[in-house]
């Protein structure tokens, strides 16, 4: 093994390198395979629709919850309208709506959009603080300039005249 | 009055520690004992001060004096007392007051105990401390002070969050944090050896009770955490990879890492750099927790009420402390003596690996909880790291760490003996993979993935067996019972840890893999299956409590026909934060789960029926034994003589 350093300390210092470089490697590697394709995107509707996020791929949803469109059917399921200032999405969820879901507030709801364009929830988040606002729905409700501060509900997430 | 007294003491004790800094540095600069015991004074009058502030808070808390306005943000009057106790700490001004008290605490217990500790080293530590007690009691008293008054009382409170109003979570922040603080001393003891320019053995053998009782600490907390998390969430989940529960795992793994690495500076002198590294890592990773838990940067299920000005003001705090002590370390740990060579099969390889294998998963952790912060930052792109990420990464490297675990301890230090270590395992390796096998062919359905964590948590624990018996096992029983009561405790401390990871695994992996959910909205007389059990919902009825109305249903569960128990969950309204939550009903069946969740009342043709989730969870209970035996392992081994008595010896010795 001629080609191994002569010094002893250099020898371990190699030794040491050569078990650190695979980890580091392996952890490298598998860290950025995740992030390609393990996260998941945040979107409100028209952000959706300009994204066009495949059906099937795990995404959060968020916006305002549409005053009135909360059906609760006796199975379990719900359906609601989740909308921003341009678009709109229908929502299904099979399941316990959060402590803090309100109509006409904000929301967030994980899961996939489905081939014919409803998302299927297989989450809603709702508990954020008690100004009933999660931090992306404020963020990208402001970024479209129709945010009125705490609490108020936007125009377009009041229940439309039936 | 009494908030007021205790909003003095809050400031007192902010100069206190100031003080404390000052007298300590001054104390090494001139090699004074007068000055450092006078900086030990203020150090133990700091705690002292700052518990009374707690006490006074708690005081206002228990009796709902609403002219405070933490107690009027987070108590009502018709709460139980344990709640309006556990109220203390269960806002964030509280709990910044708990977090102060238990850094003074421990600072003035290094002071009181450090006698044996050099007079410089510990004169620096003791200073280093109390620049931390003024920085966060700086940061409470100007910033977040939890002791103020509001002119205008309200006549009742906005009562606390009722998630938090639970066992679990009134013991939960107090176990979390003698953890995360708990490392401060260990930055503490780092900064000072890097100052001193000495990291040595006896350094390392006062690094590892701290350490130890940290980590105790933080286990039990993390672990009541996720217990409560099972429980009242309702999820059926235990671990979601929320960026708060990552904040309070990175600090786990950094301290888990740093007990490894301290063993092989303590008994072999070598990695001094990296232990000190890891001391200072680990404490930075509670400053990160406490910034990310507060500031609202990330999305979280748990966080606080948010302010982005409280986040800034941390924010600086980390950058100040860990930014600090991360360019002294730069500065100063080229200078530090390299310790004694080994080969590369060895004990100290084998506690290397551990620590490199620690520190990469502890950084998948990192990314993928900084991650959505970079990603926004760079491209204005809002997204979550959620489970498939970090599966996809610590798994793999938290099982390569697992299979490799068991040998370690086999292996002689300096030069080890591969061949002999295989000869001495192969009965577990060979167990191990029968029962892997077994669950593989025996459960339904088959699960390769479920069966390779049986076999691994099987490994691990037959493995820390072996290696006991290894130890103390003779022919003659005699010869057997005298080396296992010569076995030292820290010995018998590995072991526990060791085994407790085992129990872990096992329940983790099979809880996973095979766990059955089922919900199905139930009228009176409703019926329902999940796995093998048979449900009835026979009636719901009124269950009103203290500060709630509660619905609570009865489901009798059966299996074949026979009567296995009768659950009874609750769906609870707060009508103070207009708030409902579900408390879940769990029959345990030996180690295993049956977990009931009533939902909300609906009607169906006119009659009401009620949505019913179930769960099977096989060998939950596991999932929860499994760090508190690994916590008792790091308790047994906090009580061996040698870390109480070996400074002393040493010392002796020279």
């Amino acid at each position: 093994m001629s080609w191994l350093p002569k010094s002893r300390k250099a020898r371990r210092r190699l030794t040491l390198l050569a078990v650190i470089a695979p980890i580091l490697a392996l952890a490298v590697g598998l860290a950025l395979w995740g992030l390609r394709d393990s996260i998941s995107f945040f979107y409100t509707p028209s952000q959706a629709r300009a994204a066009n996020p495949p059906p099937g791929r795990s995404v959060q949803l968020g916006g305002m919850v549409k005053a009135g469109s909360v059906v609760k059917h006796p199975d379990g399921q719900v359906d609601f309208v989740v909308a921003d200032q341009h678009a709109s999405d229908r929502v299904s969820f099979h399941g316990d709506l959060p402590d803090l879901f309100r109509e006409g507030q904000g929301v967030v709801a994980v899961g996939a959009y489905r081939a014919d364009g409803v998302f299927e929830a297989k989450r809603v988040l709702a508990k954020h603080d008690e100004r009933y606002m999660p931090r992306e729905v404020a963020k990208a409700l402001k970024a479209q300039g129709e945010w009125r501060g705490d609490g108020s509900v936007p125009d377009y997430a009041k229940a439309s005249p039936k | 009055m009494i908030a007021e007294l205790g909003a003095f003491a809050l400031v007192l004790a902010f100069a206190l520690s100031f003080a404390q800094t000052g007298l300590s540095t001054a104390a090494r600069l001139r090699r004074s004992p007068v000055l450092a015991a006078a900086g030990e004074g203020a150090a133990l009058a700091a705690a002292l001060a700052v518990a009374a502030a707690f006490a006074a808070l708690m005081h206002a808390f228990a009796t709902s004096d609403f002219s405070v306005a933490n107690v009027a943000a987070n108590s009502h009057s018709a709460k139980p007392m344990l709640y309006k106790i556990a109220g203390t700490w269960g806002s964030h001004e509280g709990s910044m007051l708990l977090w102060c008290l238990a850094l003074t605490g421990f600072g003035a217990a290094m002071a009181g105990f450090g006698r044996n500790l050099p007079a410089g080293l510990k004169a620096c530590a003791v200073a280093v401390q109390g620049a931390l007690g003024s920085l966060f009691l700086a940061y409470t008293v100007f910033a977040s002070n939890p002791l103020t008054r509001i002119a205008a009382p309200p006549v009742e409170g906005r009562s606390l969050n009722p998630l938090l109003q639970d066992p679990a979570l009134a013991v939960h922040p107090p176990m979390l944090y003698a953890g995360y603080v708990g490392m401060s001393v260990v930055f503490s003891l780092a900064v000072a050896a890097l100052i001193e320019g000495r990291v040595d053995a006896a350094w390392a053998r006062w690094v590892r009770p701290w350490t130890l009782m940290a980590w105790s600490a933080l286990t039990v907390g993390i672990t009541l955490g996720a217990f409560w998390a099972y429980y009242e969430l309702g999820w059926g989940g235990w671990w979601f990879w929320d960026p708060v529960e990552n904040a309070s795992f990175m600090p786990w793994l950094a301290a888990t890492a740093l007990l490894h690495s301290a063993v092989v500076t303590e008994k072999r002198g070598a990695l001094g750099g990296w232990t000190v590294f890891l001391a200072i890592a680990a404490f930075t990773f509670s400053m990160l927790g406490a910034f990310l838990v507060r500031s609202g940067v990330l999305t979280s299920v748990h966080a606080f009420a948010v302010d982005p000005k409280r986040g800034i003001l941390l924010l600086m705090i980390l950058g100040a402390t860990a930014g600090g002590a991360f360019a002294l370390f730069a500065w100063r740990a080229p200078a530090l003596k390299p310790g004694g060579l080994f080969a590369p099969i060895s004990r100290e390889s084998a506690l290397v690996l551990n620590n490199i294998l620690l520190a990469a998963a502890t950084a998948t952790v990192l990314l993928g909880t900084l991650y959505p912060l970079i990603r926004e930052a760079a491209t204005g792109e809002a997204i979550s790291v959620g489970p498939p990420y970090f599966n996809l990464t610590f798994t793999p490297l938290m099982a390569a760490l697992l299979i490799l675990l068991p040998a370690g301890p086999f292996l002689a230090w300096k030069r080890g003996d591969i061949a002999g270590v295989a000869q001495r395992l192969w009965v577990a390796v060979l167990l191990a993979t029968v029962a892997g096998l077994g669950v593989w062919a025996l459960a339904d359905p088959h699960h390769a993935w479920g069966a390779a964590g049986m076999a691994l948590g099987a490994w691990l624990i037959l493995g820390a067996l072996a290696e006991l018996a290894e130890r103390t096992v003779r022919r003659a029983p005699g010869e057997t019972w005298r080396r296992l009561s010569g076995l030292p405790r820290g010995a018998w401390g590995m072991t526990l840890a060791h085994v407790g990871l085992g129990v872990f695994v096992l329940g983790a992996c099979f809880e996973t893999s095979w766990k059955q959910e089922a919900a199905e909205v139930l009228p009176i007389g409703g019926q329902m299956d999940v796995g093998a059990y048979h449900l009835i919902l026979d009636s719901v009825g009124q269950a009103d409590g203290p500060n709630y109305d509660a619905e609570r249903a009865t489901i009798r569960a059966t299996r074949a026909g026979a009567a296995v128990c009768t659950g009874r969950p609750e769906r609870r309204f707060y009508p103070t934060g207009g708030q409902t939550t579900s408390e879940v009903a769990i029959c345990t069946k030996g180690f295993s789960h049956l977990y009931l969740v009533l939902g909300e009342r609906r009607a169906a043709e006119g009659k009401p029926v009620w949505l019913v989730r179930a769960y099977w969870n096989p060998l939950a209970l596991l999932i929860f034994l499994g760090p508190a035996v690994m916590a008792l392992g790091g308790l047994v081994s906090l009580s061996d003589r040698r870390l109480r008595l070996g400074v002393a010896r040493r010392q002796a010795a020279a």
